[in-house]
């Protein structure tokens, strides 16, 4: 079984997805130029989930890939809610109030949020008014606050994640009268995802993590050349922080059991996420829940299982690590991805393979030599490079489908080979999973000529 | 910018020349900007009116004033020298494949060398020799067939050592050269002041120049030139002469009748650098490396470097016209493999600073040779265009030509693979000429091999059996846009794919051909000769015959029912045709002519026929297809299908009879092959064309009938020196020159055209004789082979060329047929060729500077391979290996 290069390519570009910043008067005034995104699944249906939308009441743009495990409800629920709690905890208290006044009135809502969504990113109907409920109390609870301070960044973050998981798991612990949405909040709480989000906001990157996706900034150096700065830390095994961290939070006779096998209890691979209330809830609620919830949940061997020495709950926290990141012109890009990238490539490699491919591409305008003086040795060498890059990306439009072209089909010298990438795309349901993991991809393109002007500003 | 372009390519020195048309229709440059655009009236008549006023329409303009032709106007929508020639890139080379390209451009040379002291404008002419670089051995041998040509023809030409090549050019990477060819009379020139200098001594001669003037449409009355309609308003006229450049398709096509002039514009990029920190010398030689698509010359202290890449960009495929060239954008992406090809062959040049990539259109033609001629279909419509970016290389001697054409009724030099009428309506279409341009360019700096066919644009015009044919193994090759079998490969043999099969030396198709020559020597074989052209032409009484009797050198008033080969021969007794016409009734006859003579033939009659609605003429090609069955059991193959005795008593040779063939009734059945061998040929309506061949492969089964090609064709027609018209003849050969006597009936009776020529050779003799030539020391396996266009050596002199060659599998033996002429020792002169002449000389065959001893024959073979032996045969038993 064989597919051609056609076929590939309308697998790898079936959920692509770009987004340009429009331009305002002929400029464009945002620190952001736009961004692709693009996923390829590997389970069926696929678990991971991605978002991105720009702010309409703040300024500012979010962004985020989002993993999810045990299903993908979880998942599904946060790609749909976590930009609305991060919006809500950024607005100042007059917006709050004049956006709960419109509720309260029955007047038309201000919009919060402009969604940049691909066709088969869906949001599930059925539970919006739960979900705008949930939302609302949050607001309500914001307005009485009222701290009188500015909304900081990092704070609203965490809060906004932090708030939501609680609302995830307060929402399954009260069910609802409606069966399926009863049924919907309590897959929702017993999967889990974990949330690795982007805001940028001028020169202001804020990246907030819960988990094991990762941010990575790619950067130009003065010669030309890539490299790549981290912005989150995996919360996973591999951190020693993390592992750290657990350890502080649970008594010392739990040390040997918290962190078996690389995972969490033996079980959970990443050490943040929301949801996986198996992780959060004493046993008595867990219990308690799955008895008195739908046969489908206490059929399920899976939602009935409780970790092995369980004795401290809760072991899992949304809470997210904030980096702030004062974006350089140096910075031309961020890539947000789920471990299904980081896994394959290393995150040189990924700054250097979109850093060419966003050059190539993007800026491969025509040459002009003008009035410059140009030598016929360097104008050699610049054009030499600009085919060894035009060959290998003129196939895609999109750097994340580019990237994804390179994590599933790089041969060991690191170039794009088609057979490889045909075997791994041809690989039935069933064994996809073992070979590769979900993939969802963000690539974030930065406005050098903005970010340097904002820079000289201040 | 453009204007920088026009000041550095052309030092233009109008107030030095001062002719008087400038002072007419440039004034509105010299006085002030309000002066009204067009102070001279165009003239409401003139003889001729020259469109397009470059490189080509000022040499007609100065050629036909030279030879005496003053009233002329030349329109230029522009202004002089600004298009392709303004941008061209000023070479002056003669190292052409094709001979008569060659004859060009050593005429151009010659011109442009004296062209200053004629004119006063300072052509920027500067001999400084081209060197013409092999990376190959195939190249270097291609380079040694120019050579040789070149030789013979005068011009200094030598092949040299890379060694040599770096001691005639301080820059040149010589490490992965095999060789090269120095040409030391190669120049340089400012094409624009050469077109300027040409339109300056016309302009003396009294032609009328006028700028910024376009032809919209030219105007046609009964199929002749009348007039043009131009932005200014119309002049009268008897000629106009289209030297539109990259335009002439689209002016050609605006007119009510329409003149098919199939050209192509495409990009075409150089480069131009600040001079280096020592500035090269003006007369540095210019560098040609084909293997590394590029040509560079030295301009002004620095270089200019351009070449053919091998994706090249068509352009204005839907007509965009322009009044001129725009500068179109630079591509530098485009350019990147010539650049990387200029610095591998001149890597010292890498700190040179660059000045510009300049881009400028140049058209190409469907078979990269250029269009020269008359109109087909519109008498005194001329046309010189598509130079397939050698304008520079060819004016001079493309004008000279054309200007003779519409002089003299004909060019002083066979033009016919330039001519006109070698293209039919076919390539007309712009979406062929698009594929083809795009192949044709790459193919200017491509190994010219032989039997090379191309790939674009094919499958045009097909047999009704193509697919039959196709699916049992046949070879293509195209001609005149038709489809015709090379050779069938049997099935489960594997032939080298095209690339590879490309050599000068024995092809891998050698022992495939040789089975299909033997078996039609033993057997019969069946060819797919459909594309011949045919035509019928009839009257209601006599008026047919006394025309054709008229028009065609041999008796055509022969019994019906019988085939009379015979040449349709011009003034001076040339052949301008070779056809076999039979007489199908009375007042019908069916002639039959070589492939591409479908335009020419049809419009060389069409002008001679008499305005007589009672004598029609039909082009019947398309109506019939044509299979040729040669061999000796062709015979019994045909009577088993017929029914009817079809032995020579009952049909003697060239004998023609419509009869059933299986169940198809009407196919004509003549008894010719145009090989020598015994067989006939079958023009069957093409409904029955599929039964009729199933029926003679069916049939034939028993007498182990197969499939056969044009390459055995060949073979066989050569070693039993049967001359083709278009390889052999052309208008300058006579039927007394290649042996053709009996064909003529000097005394049927009544005039004919060429009689009297025909007659004066008769009593005089003839100046040049159509030979065989047997290769003696030639090694077929391991020697290069023969093509065509080789120089003849008698005696170690000089006499003429090949023009066509073969492997004879019968004689085992390589035969070339050619001409050879009697040069007069100490002058040079022509003498009359006797037959002591041609058989008491010791000849060699020059193949790529390599000499084989020939045997020269003025008869054929034939009777080695019937059954009736004649005496001669005795000395040629030796040949024959049993």
């Amino acid at each position: 079984f064989y597919l051609t290069p056609p076929q590939v390519n309308s697998i790898l570009k079936a959920n692509e997805y770009s987004f340009k910043v429009p331009e305002f008067d002929g400029k464009n005034v945002s620190s952001v130029l736009g961004f692709d995104s693009n996923q390829l699944p590997a389970n069926a249906p696929i678990e991971d989930r991605r978002s991105a939308a720009t702010c309409l009441q703040t300024r500012g743009m979010l962004l985020g890939v989002f993993d999810g495990h045990a299903g993908c409800a979880c998942a599904q629920a946060v790609s749909e809610r976590l930009f609305y709690y991060i919006a809500v905890s950024l607005l100042p208290h007059e917006t709050l109030l004049e956006i709960e006044n419109a509720v309260e009135s029955g007047r038309a809502l201000l919009p919060i949020l402009q969604w940049h969504k691909h066709p088969n990113d869906y949001f599930s109907k059925e539970a919006s008014k739960l979900y705008f409920n949930s939302l609302r109390t949050y607001w309500q609870e914001l307005i009485d606050l009222n701290s009188g301070e500015t909304t900081d960044v990092k704070e609203a973050l965490i809060n906004a994640f932090k708030r939501l998981d609680n609302d995830i798991s307060l929402e399954a612990q009260v069910g609802d009268p409606n069966s399926f949405l009863n049924y919907l909040v309590l897959r929702v709480a017993f999967s889990g995802a974990t949330a690795c989000v982007a805001h940028v906001d001028g020169v202001d990157l804020h990246i907030a993590n819960t988990g094991d996706s990762r941010a990575m900034l790619g950067v130009q150096e003065e010669d030309g050349s890539w490299s790549a700065v981290n912005l989150s830390y995996d919360h996973n095994a591999q951190n020693e922080h993390e592992v750290e961290r657990v350890k502080m939070e649970h008594p010392k006779s739990e040390e040997k059991s918290l962190v078996k096998q690389d995972r969490l209890l033996g079980l959970l691979m990443p050490f943040r996420a929301f949801g996986d209330v198996k992780f959060k809830w004493s046993i008595e609620l867990q219990k308690r829940v799955v008895e008195s919830g739908p046969d489908q949940l206490n059929d399920n061997e899976y939602t009935k299982f409780i970790p092995p020495n369980y004795y401290t709950p809760p072991y899992l926290t949304a809470e997210p690590e904030v980096i702030h990141h004062k974006l350089r012109p140096q910075d031309k890009f961020l890539v947000l991805a789920t471990d299904g990238l980081w896994e394959t490539m290393h995150r040189q490699d990924v700054a250097r393979i979109v850093g060419e491919y966003l050059t190539g591409v993007h800026h491969q305008q025509p040459i002009a030599v003008g009035g410059y003086k140009v030598t016929l040795g360097q104008m050699h060498g610049l054009l030499t490079e600009r085919r060894a890059r035009i060959s290998s990306v003129f196939e895609d439009q999109n750097a994340a489908t580019h990237l994804i072209r390179h994590a599933v089909g790089n041969n060991e010298f690191g170039t794009v080979d088609h057979e490889r990438l045909s075997k791994m795309l041809s690989l039935p349901e069933e064994l996809a999973r073992m070979y590769r993991d979900d993939i969802t991809i963000i690539v974030v393109q930065f406005n050098s000529h903005v970010i340097g002007a904002c820079q000289n500003d201040e | 910018s453009a204007g920088m372009f026009l000041r550095l390519l052309s030092d233009v020195r109008w107030q030095a020349a001062n002719p008087k048309w400038r002072r007419m229709t440039c004034c509105q440059r010299s006085t002030s900007s309000t002066a009204e655009p067009h102070p001279v009236s165009l003239p409401a008549q003139a003889q001729v009116v020259i469109c397009g006023g470059g490189i080509m329409g000022t040499s007609v303009a100065y050629h036909l004033s030279k030879m005496g032709w003053k009233d002329i106007v030349l329109l230029e929508q522009g202004r002089l020298a600004a298009g392709t020639t303004r941008f061209c890139a000023g070479i002056v080379s003669t190292a052409r494949h094709v001979s008569i390209e060659l004859k060009m451009a050593d005429y151009s040379n010659k011109l442009y060398q004296q062209l200053e002291q004629e004119t006063g404008v300072n052509t920027g002419y500067t001999k400084t020799g081209s060197i013409s670089l092999a990376q190959t051995q195939d190249r270097l041998i291609s380079l040694k067939r120019i050579a040789s040509s070149l030789n013979v023809m005068g011009i200094p030409c030598e092949i040299i050592t890379p060694k040599q090549v770096a001691q005639l050019h301080p820059l040149i990477n010589i490490h992965d050269l095999v060789g090269a060819m120095y040409v030391p009379e190669d120049a340089l020139v400012s094409s624009a002041n050469v077109s300027l200098a040409l339109a300056t001594a016309a302009s003396r001669n009294g032609v009328q120049i006028h700028e910024r003037t376009s032809v919209s449409h030219v105007s046609v009355q009964k199929g002749r030139v009348t007039g043009v309609e131009t932005d200014r308003g119309q002049i009268q006229c008897q000629y106009f002469v289209n030297c539109a450049g990259q335009w002439a398709y689209e002016l050609g096509h605006s007119g009510e009748e329409p003149v098919n002039i199939p050209l192509h514009a495409c990009e075409h990029f150089y480069l131009l650098t600040h001079p280096l920190k020592e500035p090269l010398a003006s007369n540095l030689p210019t560098v040609v490396d084909p293997d590394g698509r590029i040509y560079i010359r030295n301009w002004q202290g620095g270089i200019l470097s351009g070449g053919f890449e091998k994706n090249p960009k068509p352009l204005f495929t839907e007509g965009r016209n322009q009044l001129e060239i725009q500068n179109l954008q630079e591509d530098w992406d485009h350019f990147e493999p010539l650049l990387s090809a200029l610095l591998r062959r001149m890597p010292d040049l890498e700190a040179l600073q660059i000045m510009q990539l300049v881009n400028c259109p140049e058209s190409f033609t469907p078979d990269m040779r250029c269009i020269m001629g008359e109109s087909p279909t519109v008498r005194g419509y001329f046309v010189l265009a598509g130079m397939n970016s050698a304008g520079i290389s060819y004016g001079g001697g493309a004008g000279k030509y054309l200007a003779e054409w519409m002089v003299n009724g004909y060019p002083s030099e066979n033009v016919w693979p330039l001519d006109l009428k070698r293209f039919g309506t076919l390539q007309s279409s712009r979406t062929f000429l698009r594929h083809r341009v795009m192949e044709v360019m790459p193919l200017m700096c491509d190994l010219k091999v032989p039997r090379w066919d191309f790939q674009t644009g094919r499958q045009l015009r097909t047999s009704p059996l193509y697919d039959r044919l196709d699916a049992q193994g046949a070879r293509w090759m195209e001609k005149h846009g038709f489809e015709r079998v090379k050779y069938f490969v049997p099935p489960g043999k594997d032939l080298l794919d095209l690339d590879q099969s490309k050599t000068f030396y024995k092809p891998d198709w050698f022992d495939i051909v040789g089975s299909e020559v033997k078996c039609c020597k033993e057997a019969v074989c069946v060819i797919d000769m459909s594309s011949f052209t045919k035509f019928e032409i009839s009257s209601t009484g006599d008026q047919a015959l006394e025309t054709l009797q008229y028009l065609f050198s041999n008796d055509l008033d022969v019994p019906v029912g019988h085939v009379v080969h015979t040449g349709m021969l011009n003034e001076k007794g040339g052949y301008e045709n070779d056809c076999s016409i039979a007489r199908l009734s009375k007042r019908s006859f069916f002639m039959i002519s070589p492939t591409d003579q479908q335009v020419h033939c049809w419009a060389w009659l069409k002008n001679r026929l008499p305005d007589d609605s009672n004598l029609t003429m039909e082009d019947v090609t398309w109506k019939y297809t044509a299979l040729n069955l040669i061999g000796p059991r062709a015979v019994d193959v045909l009577s088993e299908l017929s029914y009817a005795p079809m032995t020579p008593e009952h049909f003697p040779s060239l004998f023609c009879k419509e009869m059933s063939v299986g169940y198809a009734n009407g196919i004509r059945v003549m008894s010719i092959t145009h090989t020598g061998e015994p067989g006939f040929m079958l023009y069957i309506p093409i409904e029955y064309a599929l039964h009729v061949y199933n029926e003679v492969m069916n049939m034939g089964q028993k007498y182990g009938i197969r499939n056969a090609g044009y390459y055995a064709l060949r073979s066989l027609r050569i070693e039993k020196f049967f001359a083709f018209w278009g390889q052999d003849l052309d208008a300058f050969t006579t039927p007394m020159e290649c042996g053709r006597e009996f064909q003529v009936k000097l005394e049927k009776g009544m005039e004919f055209v060429g009689q009297e020529a025909l007659l004066e050779q008769k009593q005089n003799g003839v100046y040049k004789r159509f030979t065989m030539f047997i290769l003696e020391d030639h090694d077929t396996d391991t020697d290069l082979w023969p093509w065509w266009g080789e120089p003849i050596f008698r005696n170690g002199r000089y006499v003429g060329k090949t023009t066509s060659s073969a492997y004879s599998y019968s004689l085992e033996r390589h035969v070339c047929l050619g001409f050879v002429h009697h040069f007069d020792e100490k002058t040079g002169e022509e003498l009359v060729v006797t037959t002591d002449f041609i058989n008491q000389g010791e000849y060699e065959i020059d193949i790529a500077g390599q000499r084989f001893q020939a045997k020269a024959k003025l008869y054929p073979f034939s009777s080695l391979f019937t059954h009736r032996r004649r005496k001669d045969e005795v000395e040629l038993s030796s040949y024959q290996r049993e």
